[in-house]
This record gives C-alpha cells, sequence and structure tokens, in this order.
C-alpha cells in the first residue's frame, strides 16, 4: 500500500462531520483529555509487569495493615460494648466514673425510684453486673460475667436458643449465652449444675447474643436478686438504671433530671461512644493504632511513591518523545494521576481482600477473634490510599513537566 | 500555494553562561521547498540537532523566527506550539523512541489519539501506515520484538499518521546497518515525500547522500553554503 491510498487530511474531516459520538466527544471537550490517552497511559502501567507488581504489593501491604488495625480496634470496640448492645435499652443512668460495662459503680436504689418518678420516663429497670468464679465439674475456675436483670420485667433478656425464659425464676436458674466462650464452662446443658462463689447453680436455658464481650470470659444472666444475693458486693448493688423514654425528645430533660441527683444519663450510642472514647484515649490502644496505622501509610507512601517514580523515570523518555510529538501538559498529568489512581484502588481492592480473607481465615482457628471490617475503615482507607497515590503522583508529575523534549534529540 | 515549506531567519542559539557560554547556532538562514528531501550534515556538535530542535517547535531560539508553511512557530503559546507539532511535524527519532509496553500498532496509533481519535478506529489506521511501512503482519508484537530497521519503519509510520507537511528525521541511519540504512532512506525518499510534504534529515552518514535533493552543511553553528545550500 502506498501513502496515496490513505485519505488526506481534507478527506477524513469529510468523513468526520456527522459523526456523533456523544459520551466519548462530551467528555473530550469538557475536560479536553482523550480517553485514548488515558487507555495508553493503562496500557504503559500494566503492561510494565514487574514495577506495576512491585507498585501493587506495596499498596496492598498498606492497605492490609491500615485495614487490620483499624479492624482490630473496631471488632474490639463492638467486643467491650457487648453487654449494652445485647441489652438493648435506649437510655442507661450509671455513676459519673463509669467508663465502660466492667467499671460499673453501684449506685443506691432509691436512684431507681426517683429515675421513675421523672416525666418521660416510661419505665425503669434496674440491671446487675458483675463478675463471678464458676467451679466447673471437673474442678477447674472458670470467671463468668454475671449479669442481673430485673426480676419482674426481665427486661434486657437474652433470645433463647433452648428452655423457657420464665425458669430463670426457678430455683438457682442461669441462663447461659452460647458464644465463643461457651466451651470454658465445659459445654453444659439444660440442667448442668454448677458451683458459683459457692452457690449451687443450675442451667436452664442457653441463649444466642449479637456480640460477645472482649475479655474472652463466658456470661450467665439470672435475675437481679440472685445475682445480687451470689456476689459479694458493697453497700450499694444497683450497677445500670435502665430506661424506656416514652419519646426521645424526653431524654435531654431525664438526663436534667438526673444530672441534679449527680448522675449521669446517655443513650445507647452514647454509651458506647463513651466506652470507645475510653479505650482509645485512656489504655494506649488509640495511640498503637494511630501509630500503627501512621506506619501503614508511611510504608504505602513511600513503597508506592518511590516505585511511582522510579517507574516515571525510566519512562521518562518516552513521555518527552510524546510531549515532543504534540501531547500537552495536561494530557501528561492526566495519564500520570490516571495510573497512580489504577494502582491505588488496584491495590485498596486487592487489601481489602487480603484482609477480609485472613480475618476469615483467623476466625476459623480462633472463633473469638476481634476483628471487624466497617465502612468507616473502608472509607478511611480508600481516603489514605487517594493521598499516596495523589502524592505519588504529583511527585512524578513535577518530573515529568520539567522535562525537555530537546533532550530526547540530544539524546 | 507558495511552494516554501519551511523558511528560518537569522536563527541563533546560545547554551550555558559566563564563560561556558557557546553560540549553537548563530545567525542561520534558510529556506526549505514542499516535495523537498533537505539534508543538514556536518561533523558532531556542529548544531544540526539544535537546529532541527527550533524548526520542530522543540526548542525556542534566542534570535531569528522559523515560519512553516506560513506559520511563525515561535510566537505560538506552549498548548498552540503542542497542537503545531502534533499536526505538522512527523518525527523519526534517532533512537525511535518507541514504546516497548505497547503493540506495534498502538505505537502508531499514538499521534491520531492525541487528536483525539476513536481508540477502534485510531488502531484501524494505524494499521494502514503500518502496510505503507510494510510491517502490517507485526501489528501486534511490541517493538521489542522487531529488527533495528522494523523500528524504523514503526516509527516512520508513527510520524507519518499525524499527517505531517515536515517530517523530521534526526540520524535515521545511526542505528541501522548499512544496507538496512540505505533501503530505509530510499522507501522515505520515494514513498514517504509527496508533493505537499517537506522531509529535512540531520545526519553524517554519508552513505545516504544520494539521496537527497539538498544539502546544508553545518559547521560550528553556521551553515557553510551560505543561504541556499547545495544542490545535492
Amino acid at each position: 500500500m502506498r501513502l496515496d491510498a490513505i485519505p488526506s487530511r481534507a478527506t477524513r474531516t469529510v468523513r468526520f462531520i456527522g459523526q456523533h459520538r456523544a459520551p466519548a466527544r462530551a467528555l473530550q471537550s469538557k475536560v479536553g483529555i482523550v480517553p485514548g490517552i488515558l487507555r495508553i497511559a493503562y496500557k504503559l502501567l500494566v503492561n510494565d509487569k514487574g514495577k506495576f507488581a512491585a507498585l501493587l504489593m506495596g499498596l496492598t501491604f498498606s492497605v492490609f495493615l491500615m485495614i487490620q488495625m483499624t479492624s482490630m480496634f473496631a471488632g474490639m470496640m463492638k467486643k467491650a460494648s457487648a453487654t449494652v448492645m445485647n441489652t438493648g435499652a435506649k437510655v442507661w443512668v450509671m455513676d459519673r466514673s463509669v467508663t465502660n460495662m466492667s467499671s460499673a459503680v453501684p449506685m443506691p436504689d432509691y436512684v431507681l425510684d426517683v429515675v421513675r418518678s421523672i416525666d418521660g420516663v416510661k419505665y425503669a429497670v434496674p440491671l446487675y453486673s458483675g463478675v463471678g468464679l464458676v467451679r466447673l465439674k471437673s474442678g477447674m475456675y472458670q470467671p463468668v460475667t454475671v449479669l442481673g436483670l430485673d426480676d419482674t420485667s426481665l427486661y434486657g433478656r437474652p433470645n433463647l436458643i433452648e428452655g423457657n425464659i420464665e425458669d430463670i425464676f426457678a430455683e438457682n436458674g442461669f441462663v447461659v449465652v452460647k458464644d465463643e466462650e461457651y466451651v470454658k464452662l465445659e459445654n453444659p446443658k439444660m440442667g448442668t449444675e454448677f458451683e458459683l462463689n459457692d452457690n449451687r447453680s443450675v442451667i436452664v436455658g442457653i441463649a444466642k447474643v449479637p456480640a460477645s464481650g472482649l475479655f474472652g470470659i463466658p456470661t450467665l444472666y439470672t435475675t437481679y436478686n440472685r445475682a445480687v444475693q451470689y456476689i459479694p458486693s458493697m453497700r450499694y448493688t444497683m450497677s445500670f438504671v435502665l430506661i424506656e423514654p416514652q419519646s426521645p425528645a424526653a431524654i435531654p430533660h431525664i438526663r436534667e433530671e438526673v444530672a441534679r441527683l449527680g448522675y449521669e444519663t446517655v443513650t445507647e450510642q452514647g454509651f458506647i461512644d463513651k466506652i470507645t472514647t475510653w479505650y482509645m484515649f485512656h489504655t494506649g490502644m488509640g495511640v498503637n493504632l494511630l501509630l500503627m496505622t501512621a506506619i501503614s501509610f508511611v510504608v504505602g507512601l513511600s513503597i508506592s511513591g518511590q516505585t511511582f517514580y522510579t517507574f516515571v523515570l525510566e519512562n521518562l523518555e518516552k513521555f518527552g518523545a510524546l510531549k515532543a510529538i504534540g501531547a500537552k501538559g495536561r494530557e501528561l498529568v492526566a495519564m500520570i494521576f490516571f495510573q497512580a489512581g489504577i494502582t491505588g484502588i488496584a491495590g485498596y481492592g486487592l487489601g481489602i481482600g487480603l484482609c477480609a480473607g485472613l480475618i476469615a481465615l483467623a476466625k476459623l482457628r480462633v472463633p473469638d477473634y476481634a476483628s471487624i471490617v466497617t465502612y468507616q475503615n473502608l472509607v478511611m482507607a480508600l481516603g489514605m490510599v487517594l493521598v499516596i497515590s495523589a502524592i505519588s503522583g504529583y511527585i512524578a508529575v513535577r518530573k515529568v513537566l520539567r522535562i525537555d523534549p530537546y533532550d530526547i534529540f540530544r539524546g | 500555494m507558495e511552494d516554501v515549506a519551511i523558511r528560518a531567519q537569522a536563527l541563533t542559539k546560545w547554551f550555558g553562561q559566563g564563560e561556558a557560554k557557546m553560540c549553537a547556532v548563530r545567525d542561520v538562514s534558510f529556506e526549505a521547498r514542499f516535495h523537498e528531501m533537505l539534508y543538514i550534515v556536518g561533523p558532531s556538535g556542529s548544531g544540526k540537532t539544535t537546529l532541527l530542535s527550533i524548526i520542530s517547535g522543540i526548542l525556542r531560539p534566542d534570535a531569528g523566527t522559523v515560519s512553516v508553511e506560513d506559520t511563525d512557530v515561535w510566537t505560538l503559546k506552549e498548548n498552540a506550539l503542542a497542537e503545531f507539532r502534533l499536526n505538522k511535524i512527523g518525527f523519526v527519532f534517532q533512537d525511535y523512541h518507541l514504546f516497548p509496553n505497547l503493540t506495534t500498532a498502538e505505537n502508531v496509533a499514538i499521534p491520531l489519539v492525541l487528536k483525539k481519535r476513536d481508540w477502534n478506529e485510531a488502531i484501524r489506521e494505524a494499521m494502514k501506515y503500518l502496510e505503507v511501512v510494510g510491517l502490517a503482519a507485526r501489528a501486534k508484537l511490541p517493538p521489542t520484538r522487531l529488527s533495528g530497521g522494523e523500528q524504523q519503519r514503526v516509527a516512520i509510520a508513527r510520524a507519518l499518521a499525524s499527517g505531517p507537511d515536515l517530517m523530521i528525521f534526526d540520524e535515521p541511519t545511526a542505528s541501522l546497518d548499512g544496507d538496512t540504512g540505505r533501503k530505509i532512506v530510499e522507501f522515505v525518499k520515494h514513498d514517504v515525500l509527496t508533493d505537499h510534504r517537506c522531509i529535512v534529515v540531520v545526519t553524517h552518514d554519508d552513505r545516504i547522500y544520494e539521496f537527497a535533493d539538498r544539502i546544508l552543511h553545518m559547521e560550528d553553528g553556521r551553515l557553510l553554503d551560505g543561504k541556499g545550500g547545495a544542490d545535492a
């Protein structure tokens, strides 16, 4: 074929008139970037398999670390707030110094009476939360969390998978929660007897709850009065008052009235947030989390930034050639940020997949493994990956924009 | 239409500063016509490549003007200059500068893609240019799988794809053996040079001088042949 066989520019122009490639053309005219140039950028990136793999590994590892750390924290916080979630009370009254479920400070009984008399309170019940020591049939001892439910209403009771909830009123009746810690009580069945703080106890029900506790000990439910009777306590015994308000609008008034007594009122979410805040800022977990997340970010940024910079350096002449041929600065910028973005998103997906896979694997071996991938974690990691990609891209762009096509001629 | 493709007047380019300052191109004026294959020859460091860069809109001169088909090149702003290079100039670099991670056809399609042509359409058109240079069968291979001569042909196809009025060849035979170099230049002379195209070749390979329509000799940044240059 000779050149004459190829239509001249004039003919080509005529041929293109009347063609409507609406979406692609609209994109071109709006942003001035050719989709084809992004395709070239994509091919340049993924066809350089070694560099692309190194970039992906760096970002995947970084995302994995970020998601893993924040997921562990989310998992631990869910477990730390397990009783709050399992109980399901909308409003909680407690001593002001309470920071989490295990630090309950007993309140005098009159608090319950006052709370019940506040306008806007539909009903209010006491809740006991404490730790007892179970002597198992094997002779081993096992600490347990004991929750004492209001004797009249059993408000906050768990869903039973075996037994009848009324049997909790039977002599020495306890309901055991069948969660990851259940085996530590030697898999008790209905009617299994054990000693709780030297008191005879009997399993009258087996329950399921949405979340199990943080400290790896089994949970027993019984009535409030029996709990108080079995577990040694101070002068006051009531750990929390659970309130069902007449409406959410009544909560501020209830809060004010309870505050007059010198106690604190929080909503269910407020209590969960309070627990999270305490673990975050008063236990060192928050600092560790922040450090690990920051390290993951730095690791990701350094691997990605370095590799991407090297990738661009190795292709610098090619970018220079493109510039000489007629590529505009903004097209080269678009190419590089597109490459950085593609790598970031791919690394993000792989990192999440790897993390989710390992969490699933860990949960097969350790059912109590505290790790949950939440939307917040995902959004945070995505944000950090985009920052990594943007910084990597920016470093590379600065280099590419400085290329002088004359250097291509000079060799 | 006037048949002057390039009109360069009093081009001067300095590099460096202070005592290291040197003049790479000194008061160079010449014209090149359409359907002309013009050679710029001379020893290394004589300013050939600098002159080539100035006339192709890559390196701004310190003095003088360049018009390519009546466009005063160095009055253009940055983006317009890029458009000018894309639409008017076809570059064939000494080292080809093909993308090893793209196929041969994709390499040829680059100027078309930069001209905002649809991807598939660009590839189809690139295939036609590959046919012109006799490499249609190699379209799907990466350039690294091609010989030096074939890579040179791919670079020519890429330069042709932008439909340029002016084609710039920088040392086209430097990386090729004598026979292949001659064949390439012969091909360029007979199949690439058209009535509305001017080809400027920078070389110091005297084995291909026979294909030149006119030869400009450069030394120490000056044209030895005055304004016109010598007919080959």
